[in-house]
């Protein structure tokens, strides 16, 4: 529509401003810009943490010391854990895309605190650099998995204190980027645009935010009430000292339960992007995945003691736990039903973002029904804390959050790099990431059935079939990675030029040119009819 | 393991198997279907096709049917869930009692003649009552074959109880991540039939297990390992959690006390001192607190046995 003016407006990453060189990426107040800073930050991180990941299935693909001792291998599945979760996980979708996407979607020229946004990038390197430094100083590596339950946390020779207090400062990151997008959402909305005629990426991101503002404090006091517990002997959670060590659980888990709805809901709301783009097609029941997103995000805060089955809770908080856990499936299930029967009488145009988005529902759905098995009390008796809880976790959180990821970062490659990716390579990409993530993980299911414990080192003979599946498995998955991650910077460098529509898309962000310009849109736009709307 | 068929290891099986493969069951059927849909209705409705998408903007009918049928199956999955794990919370009256005792990194298990074994040796088809106990952090005992766990909390009385239905032998192991040797604190479950159990349960001529050989110490090595020492310690010089036994006995060590450093001399006094009373004194190089002092676990006589052994590592 305003292309042509937008022409003379230079775009984001040509703009000069007051800075240069790499000052104009670390200063920058651009929404955009931090957006692909937490992209650099973010994929780094990943590689380093899937680089662990192949390590340690590599170690497994025999019983006894393979290439590395129980200590190490203790010290890298912490690693990968904090990595994982607190590095990349949950800031993933959120920081890059919703940083990148909110503004451009709901037609506002930058977050309602664009200062705030590069402070909440400091701190969360600030935590990285602490996780990192807790690697390499003290007595050896932390070693108590990304869970420091207490009270070994206490015990180990293993230097926590400046992990934990990097997860802190991650978490600070997490809270202010949670303020900003609702102040964002509520105050920033183009004219026209209600709640109603809000995209559901935005709707996700609302409910995410939620999320990060109430739940994440709790980790972050509990973070501190360890930090004061090693200083200090004060008896929290140490039984020696008169503490109880499931009260830290009960407030691990009150925010790191919610904290995969962080991780799940943005990327929910990436594949309610590319469906309909893809689909041509109004999204299927809007209202209902927006109140599904909301009923996710509330329900999911009352359902994080069923990571404590085992821990010998009263018989009560257990069935309720146990039923809310069950509940909370449902408008998960809403969404899927929805997803699927917006294909009914579709226009299906079959590109990269797409096949991404199939693959997600599937791996959803096989992370989805084996949580029932786990939130059911008998079966979880049996399968808590072995590799059925693995397999599930990753299922949902690399399965859902990272398919959607890539499905996300194919589908608005053009719009943020203003290049086309090479659609041949990215499909080859996708096909081996796939068939190498349920060769990794689907064997574990099996062997968590068979009864193998979850953080073991090393392992009894009747385990081993499975685990060499598995550890075969993450090979497959990792060339599928290198795959996929090299050709979008080759795309970057070879790509032919975007179009600013390539996709014939219907959200704001496709109306202006790829790549955006700095203010994003030259005249405000004006809203008058739903975000999916085709002829 | 010599499984009989048809009988199943513990009372947990069948209502472990009614809640999981019901679960299983359905979502294979959900799974399937529609995967079988998304799939149809992409090559159905491929843009080449059909040319033209049709506007649906939802359906209140279908929207409700996908919310009631998922609930009513899912509650129906929470009662199988609920009603094979009721059992477990309380023990039966009858119940016969083991206080199972679970460090870094071994579990031992108490019975009520005052017999303590390595492994959880039980009577067929008698409830057992476990009493779990765990001295340093957190662990969970898991017999997979039995669908059973309990984590065993420190500071916090807790139990488990079963029925082991088949006589036989199972593997126990630890569940919560407890550190360096995690993977290594397991145990075996000894199904014995009602005689034979008796037998061993009366046998009380061996409290500690059989020395194995008459070499000189060997007593005293069978007491470290029936402790679980060796988890930490070795024989052979090399470093694991604590100091090696090797030309330990006579020598002169720097120890942490009171956080200075101090010479002493490793004698009997010293022995005695680092197994009952373990964080009064560190080795120098050594973590503090991750060893439990073993007062009421070790005799004074046992200590002497252990002497012997350590008195044989330097003499090679």
């Amino acid at each position: 529509m305003s292309a042509h003016e937008g022409m003379q407006e230079p775009n984001y990453l040509e703009f000069k401003g007051k800075y240069k060189g790499i000052y104009s990426w670390i200063f920058s107040t651009d929404h955009k810009r931090i957006g692909l800073l937490y992209l650099f930050s973010i994929l780094s991180l990943f590689v380093i943490g899937a680089t662990i990941g192949l390590l340690m299935k590599f170690e497994l693909i025999a019983p006894g010391k393979t290439i590395m001792d129980a200590k190490a291998y203790n010290a890298f599945f912490t690693l990968h854990g904090i990595i994982m979760i607190f590095a990349v996980v949950i800031p993933g979708l959120p920081a890059v895309f919703g940083n990148f996407m909110l503004p451009l979607q709901i037609g506002a020229k930058d977050v309602a605190f664009p200062k705030l946004n590069l402070l909440s990038w400091y701190l969360y390197v600030a935590g990285v650099l602490m996780v990192v430094i807790s690697q390499f100083t003290g007595d050896q590596a932390p070693d108590t998995g990304w869970t420091f339950y207490a009270p070994y946390s206490f015990r180990t020779a293993g230097n926590m204190l400046p992990a934990v207090f990097g997860a802190f400062l991650l978490g600070f990151s997490s809270i202010l980027t949670g303020l900003n997008f609702l102040v964002t959402i509520h105050r920033m909305r183009a004219p026209g645009m209600t709640w109603l005629r809000m995209p559901l990426f935005p709707w996700t991101l609302y409910a995410t935010a939620w999320i990060q503002l109430l739940a994440t404090p709790i980790v972050g006091i509990t973070l501190l009430m360890i930090v004061a517990e090693r200083l200090f002997n004060i008896g929290f959670f140490d039984p020696t000292l008169g503490g109880d060590p499931v009260l830290y659980q009960h407030l691990f888990w009150t925010y790191s339960h919610p904290a995969v709805y962080i991780m799940i809901l943005p990327a929910m709301g990436a594949i309610s992007e590319i469906i309909p783009t893809f689909a041509r097609k109004i999204i299927f029941g809007y209202k209902f995945m927006v109140a599904s997103s909301l009923l996710i995000a509330f329900v999911g805060y009352f359902v994080w003691g069923h990571h404590m089955f085992t821990a010998n809770m009263s018989g009560k908080a257990l069935y309720i736990f146990s039923l809310l856990t069950f509940l909370v499936a449902i408008p998960s299930a809403i969404k899927v039903f929805n997803w699927i029967s917006t294909l009914y009488k579709a226009s299906i145009y079959l590109q990269t973002p797409f096949f991404w988005a199939m693959a997600f529902i599937f791996v959803f759905m096989i992370g989805g029904f084996s949580g029932l098995i786990i939130g059911s009390l008998a079966a979880d008796v049996h399968l808590h804390d072995t590799h059925f809880v693995v397999a599930h976790f990753h299922f949902i959180v690399f399965g859902g959050t990272g398919f959607a990821f890539f499905g996300a970062a194919h589908y608005w490659f053009p719009k943020i790099t203003g290049k086309m990716y090479d659609a041949l390579w990215a499909n080859i990409g996708l096909t081996v990431f796939f068939i190498g993530f349920i060769t990794l993980y689907m064997p574990m299911f099996f062997l968590g059935v068979a009864g193998m414990p979850r953080r073991y080192f090393d392992y009894d003979e009747v385990f081993h079939t499975g685990n060499i599946i598995s550890t075969m498995g993450s090979w497959i998955l990792y060339s599928g990675l290198s795959i996929i991650i090299t050709n979008l910077f080759v795309s970057l460098k070879r790509g032919v030029k975007a179009p600013a529509d390539p996709w014939g898309g219907s959200t704001l962000e496709w109306t202006i040119p790829s790549p955006p310009p700095v203010e994003n849109f030259i005249e405000t736009p004006i809203i008058t009819k739903g975000p999916y709307s085709y002829k | 393991m010599q499984p009989t068929p048809g009988i199943d290891a513990s009372n947990y099986v069948s209502s472990f198997n009614l809640a999981f493969y019901f679960i299983v069951a359905v979502s294979l059927l959900f799974m399937i279907g529609l995967t079988v849909l998304m799939l149809y209705f992409v090559f159905k409705y491929n843009r080449k096709k059909n040319a033209r998408a049709v506007q649906i903007d939802g359906d209140l009918r279908l929207e409700i049917l996908w919310t009631v049928v998922p609930t009513l199956l899912a509650l129906l999955m929470f009662y199988f869930g609920w009603s094979g794990w009721k059992p477990m919370t309380k023990a039966p009256d009858d119940a016969m009692v083991v206080t199972s005792v679970a460090r870094m990194w071994s579990f031992s298990f108490a019975y009520e003649n005052g017999k303590t074994s390595q492994d959880l040796v039980v009577p067929v088809n008698k409830p057992v009552k476990i009493n779990l106990v765990a001295l340093d952090v957190i662990h969970s005992l898991f017999i997979p074959e039995f669908r059973i766990k309990s984590d065993m909390v420190p500071g916090r009385e807790t139990m488990m109880w079963f029925l082991p239905q088949r006589e036989g032998q199972y593997d126990l192991y630890c569940a919560e991540y407890c550190g360096l040797q995690h993977s290594y604190m397991s145990s075996t479950v000894k199904v014995l039939s009602e005689e034979d159990y008796l037998a061993w349960y009366t046998d009380t001529t061996a409290v500690t297990t059989v020395a194995e050989g008459s070499a000189p110490g060997s007593e005293g090595f069978a007491i470290l390992k029936a402790r679980g020492c060796n988890a930490c310690h070795t024989s052979d010089g090399s470093k694991l959690i604590g100091p090696s036994y090797l030309n330990l006995f006579g020598e002169q060590q720097i120890v942490i006390r009171d956080g200075k450093e101090v010479p002493v001399m490793v004698d009997e006094e010293y022995i005695k001192k680092a197994i009952y009373d373990p964080n009064s004194e560190i080795t120098k190089g050594y973590p503090k607190g991750l060893m439990q002092s073993y007062t009421g676990i070790v005799s004074e006589e046992e200590i002497e046995k252990i002497i012997e052994y350590l008195k044989s590592l330097n003499e090679q």
